[in-house]
């Protein structure tokens, strides 16, 4: 009969345990005496006496209490109130409808068309991939950024995030990876799971508008929970987002792109939850269970053995303060498959996207490229350039110490490789689609300004088929 | 016997507060809720008792039974452990998948050891022998790499009245014992609770190094069999890519591998190269002597407690049946803060950062269960356990609790360093900061098996290192330039040395694995360059005149050379000849330079 917990009227009539009157209210908690059994993560609808109706979630519960976590708007809320017991926990119906549509937290749509109907429910919370179901993912994913395809590649059934400070143009970087990813040799480009985790309504408006702009929208849905949107519904914002996500991998065997925007804000939802039950809290304030909890969100990322389809996650995050050991990017960091840094100080300078090469990092990139996937060529040009230009930037940073004058010669190559670098081969434009060779040539090319003899990660049989000395680049 | 059962009075996430059954113990396994979820008692009041439940509790309702089992957690030991993945209470995953698919739901019951496969078993011991706790008595070959010793269970002993060769299952006896009258059949399988350590013998001291192949650990800071070292490091600088070459390469029989609350890709990419990776000596998939323990990140907290305490029971085991096992657990960060979810749900004083009082403690528990011993019972045989602990301080930051008790509790530490990971430097581990107590007792070994001269060239390799990174800081405000030339010649060795020596590749190649005879001829060459060099220098050579030298750059990539050692002494002849040549242009002569070290 659980079918029906969505369909507000019919749920009136259902016979659900009904009781009267909470004991206490206390921030986003509400605390029931006289529950005999409820369940734990159990679905509470409660009926305020102001005739507004709120959805609310078993956090704890005992014999003769429930402290149950109330979801949506509670300003207006009396201890007097109905509260019922729907007997099920929190899930979802889903179908193929679900493309192209727009959802609150609530999975309540907000496109002004009807509610998603269906007969299959799934929890949100999800069951762990069984660590022996899972295939070691291998497919490069062409994003037409030069600077990623290069040298951080993203493949198929990976989780890699953003690490951002406010104010840079992670979103567009987001964006702009939504709209030009591809697996090479395969027409279909990837279905995108959107979800908006307390963002601003422009910022929302802007995705939207990406993918209206591109056609996407049909193969997108997404999950939007606004800055001005209840802070408690940020918990199940993401998780409603893979819960889709993983129905169209893993039933309808599409690839999907998730897109996660902004990671800190469901940290702050949780740390608020967190304290209004009075845990013992860890660092900053964050639950000690902060990255079991992010674990079962990002882990949720993946391939099945014998199945067609994928997840591939692409959270983003500010990070407070810039501050890459706040506990937000540091946990986040323990779980994903590598990271990508923006830099305030290249985007000042104008480059887009601003990527901070040396502490990014792609975990699974050795395993998307070389021959026959991207290119013979591939890991060693990455590496080369990795190489080169963090020397480079240690000569520019010399060179603030000593002046420029006071540098080696060789460490002045290396300081002009870097500018020649940043130029020429990070910097793109937000809507110029660089293929995997392009990308190449291009690398090589920047490495020409270094002498042939400093190119040690390359083997010479590469240098003399790809260097634009001997005709490549 | 009938079923002891009780009731559900309060969840709160994985703690559950039971009533209604008395006569629990601590530690006993129960069963909880009408889904029967695997569940461990951690507290025992006078009118109730409180469990940690292994699986995810949503759903569950108060006043649902509870069932005890009167057992506590327990591994099932036997033929059939290896090559195989568990989860971290022992479930073997590959069969759960079998039997609900490619998620893991909540109540899956499965046995450990397949109940329905038949071992060769082959006794060792004839009819009317006597035997006690500890014998071997017969063996199995469970995979082609390993060979399994039947051992009586600890506090059985009497006299054989049967035992047959012959295939049996698991459960069926092999043996017969009697004593006064009593008959005790041995199975092959046993039983051992997890939280408790094996019995054995005596401890002996760790005298031999795990050979693991790369330099800057076989060299600088080795761990010995029967040791115990961590691997503390924030994310990024490569803990778990240097923890799975250790399980690939190193020269121990058996590999245990517990994958506690990390990526999910990173078993898979366990699963997928393990098989293909072949054993150097016999040839054998590496996976026909290793077990993983697969609780990832995503996987109940409780069960990532459990986990650690699951593989180092089978590591025991295998070390009672005298082989040299190594136990890899990544990482015990998660395990610790596995331990402060549970203390904080049930209520219980915090002290550093969240952490119960008893964390160090429980730390050094299992450390001290690592150990080179003389197992029980006859024949005699000499096992060990190795536990090398990955260690993920938050923010990098090593001071914090979990790195610092683990300090206090092992013999060796390899300090990753982000530093050396953002130079694309790996392995990542820092020279100046990591340490090793085991060095001074494997240079004897050294002495031995390889040259009598390599703890003189360890020690001044590391004591280079040392000025290096001093004179270095001078340089970064002065400019190279401005330094003497005996100066620049040590930041030259010392870049020799990083590059050409501490630096390895983890991807393939000749490189992933260096033999400890060509670990020591590139630490004989870089030094022995360095001697010479420093003679010339001070003869007022310039230092521009020896780093023009091609022979230079070739020392840094000699290593990969597909020659291996044979390379090598080729080089050190040639740069030897080189740097004599250079000596007599300049009216000087030169002494050493003797390959046979």
């Amino acid at each position: 009969m659980d079918e029906w917990i969505f369909r507000r009227d019919i749920l009136r009539c259902f016979h659900g345990k009904l009781y009267r009157g909470a004991r206490e209210i206390k921030g986003s908690l509400m605390f029931v005496d006289g529950v005999e059994d409820a369940a734990y993560d159990e679905v509470v609808q409660i009926y305020g006496s102001d005739g507004k109706e709120r959805t609310g979630r078993v956090l704890e519960t005992k014999i003769g209490e429930a402290i149950v976590q109330i979801l949506g708007e509670r300003a207006g809320l009396e201890t007097d109130v109905l509260i019922k017991f729907t007997g099920s926990t929190f899930r979802i119906p889903i179908s193929e409808d679900v493309l192209g549509r727009i959802f609150n937290g609530r999975f309540e749509p907000i496109d002004g068309l009807p509610p998603i109907i269906s007969y299959e429910k799934r929890e949100i919370t999800g069951a762990p991939i069984n660590p022996v179901a899972r295939e070691y993912p291998h497919d490069f994913i062409q994003t037409g950024i030069s600077v990623i395809d290069g040298m951080f590649s993203l493949v198929r059934g990976q989780k890699l995030p953003i690490f951002s400070v406010s104010g840079l143009p992670h979103n567009m970087v987001a964006a702009q990876l939504a709209r030009q990813a591809t697996v090479r040799g395969e027409e279909e480009g990837f279905a995108v799971v959107f979800a908006g985790i307390g963002l601003r309504n422009t910022e929302a408006d802007f995705f939207i508008e990406q993918f209206r702009e591109t056609g996407a929208i049909e193969r997108m849905v997404a999950i939007l929970n606004l800055a001005d949107d209840p802070a408690v519904e940020r918990i199940m914002t993401p998780r409603i987002a893979l819960t889709i996500a993983e129905y169209l991998a893993f039933d309808l065997e599409m690839h999907v792109l998730v897109i996660m925007s902004d990671m800190t804000n469901y940290c702050e939802a949780l740390r608020e939850i967190s304290t209004a039950r009075g845990e013992i809290p860890g660092r900053l304030g964050y639950p000690g269970y902060m990255y079991s909890d992010l674990a079962t969100i990002y882990e949720r990322a993946g391939i099945i053995k014998g199945k067609k389809g994928s997840i591939t996650l692409f959270p983003i995050l500010t990070m407070p303060g810039g501050d890459l050991r706040h506990p937000i990017p540091d946990l986040t960091g323990y779980i994903t498959e590598g990271q990508i840094f923006l830099s305030q100080e290249l985007s000042v300078r104008g480059i887009y996207p601003p990527v901070n090469v040396l502490p990014s990092l792609s975990r699974l990139m050795k395993a998307g490229i070389g021959e026959g996937k991207t290119r013979e060529d591939h890991r060693y040009v990455a590496d080369q350039l990795y190489d080169a230009y963090s020397r480079g930037v240690r000569a520019r940073d010399l060179a603030r110490i000593i002046g420029e004058v006071g540098l080696s010669e060789r460490m002045k190559r290396f300081l002009k490789f870097a500018e020649e670098f940043e130029s020429n081969f990070v910097n793109q434009d937000p809507y110029e689609n660089r293929p995997i060779e392009e990308t190449l040539n291009r690398a090589w090319r920047v490495l020409s300004v270094l002498p042939e003899e400093e190119l040690v990660r390359i083997p010479r049989k590469m240098i003399e088929k790809y260097h634009p000395n001997y005709g490549g680049g | 016997m009938s079923a002891r059962r009780g009731y559900i009075a309060g969840i709160a996430g994985p703690v559950v507060v039971a009533k209604g059954l008395s006569g629990v113990k601590m530690g006993e396994v129960v069963y909880v809720g009408e889904d029967q979820l695997v569940g461990e008692v951690v507290r025992i009041s006078s009118n109730y008792f409180t469990v940690q439940v292994y699986e995810d509790t949503s759903g569950l309702r108060p006043k649902e039974p509870i069932i005890a089992t009167g057992k506590l957690l327990v591994a099932e030991l036997g033929p059939g452990l290896m090559s195989v993945t568990f989860d971290g209470i022992e479930r073997p995953l590959e069969e759960v998948r079998k039997q609900i698919g490619d998620f893991v739901s909540r109540g899956v019951k499965v046995n450990a050891l397949p109940r329905n496969v038949k071992w060769h078993f082959k006794p060792l011991v004839k009819k009317s022998v006597k035997v006690e706790g500890g014998d071997v008595i017969g063996e199995v070959q469970e995979t082609p790499l390993v060979i399994h010793k039947i051992m009586v269970p600890p506090g059985v002993d009497g006299s054989i009245t049967w035992i047959e060769e012959g295939d049996y299952t698991v459960e069926e006896p092999v043996a017969t014992v009697e004593r006064d009258g009593e008959v005790f059949e041995i199975k092959m399988m046993q039983e051992w609770p997890v939280r408790t350590p094996r019995l054995f013998k005596k401890r002996l001291p760790s005298e031999v190094p795990l050979i693991v192949g790369l330099r800057v650990i076989d060299t600088f800071f080795p761990v010995a069999k029967g040791g115990a070292a961590a691997v503390p490091g924030g994310f990024g600088t490569g803990k778990t890519v240097l923890l799975h070459k250790v399980a690939m390469y190193s020269d121990s029989r058996i590999v245990i591998y517990i994958g506690c609350g990390e990526r999910g890709n990173e078993i898979a990419e366990m699963l997928e190269e393990f098989p293909q990776l072949k054993d150097p000596k016999t040839g054998h998939p590496i996976m026909e002597r290793s077990i993983i323990i697969a609780n990832t990140s995503n996987m109940p907290v409780s069960a990532r407690e459990a986990s650690i305490y699951m593989g180092v029971t089978m590591a025991e085991y295998y070390r009672d049946m005298g082989y040299d096992v190594t136990l890899i657990a990544d990482s015990t960060s998660r395990w610790a803060e596995a331990l402060r979810e549970i203390a904080g749900r049930l209520g219980e004083m915090p002290v550093e950062r969240g952490f119960p009082a008893y964390l160090p403690d429980r730390i050094a528990e299992f450390y001290e269960r690592a150990g080179r011993v003389v197992a029980l019972g006859s024949p005699e045989r000499v096992g060990s356990v190795t536990i090398l602990g990955a260690v993920s301080p938050p923010g990098g930051d090593f001071n914090e609790p979990v790195t610092i008790h683990t300090l206090r509790f092992v013999g060796a530490m390899w300090a990753l360093d982000p530093e050396l990971a953002y130079r694309r430097h790996y392995p990542a581990i820092n020279w100046l900061k990591s340490f090793s107590q085991y060095a001074e007792i494997v240079e004897r070994w050294w002495a031995k098996n390889v040259s009598k001269d390599f703890q003189q060239y360890r020690r001044k390799a590391l004591r280079l290192l040392t000025v290096a990174s001093e004179i270095e800081s001078i340089a970064s405000i002065v400019g190279e330039s401005a330094l003497p030339d005996n100066q620049r010649l040590i930041l030259l060795t010392s870049e020799i040395l990083k590059e050409g020596f501490l630096r390895q590749t983890a991807l393939s190649g000749e490189d992933v694995f260096c033999q400890p005879r060509k670990q020591f001829l590139l630490l004989k060459m870089i030094m022995d360059f360095f001697d010479k060099t420093y003679v010339l220098i001070r003869k007022r050579v310039s230092i521009e005149e020896i780093s023009r030298m091609p022979e230079v750059f070739e020392m840094m990539r000699v290593k990969e050379d597909e020659r291996g050692i044979k390379a090598v002494e080729e080089l050190y002849a040639r740069v030897m000849k080189k740097l004599d040549e250079l000596a007599e242009k300049y009216g000087l002569t030169l002494g050493g330079g003797d390959m046979r070290g």
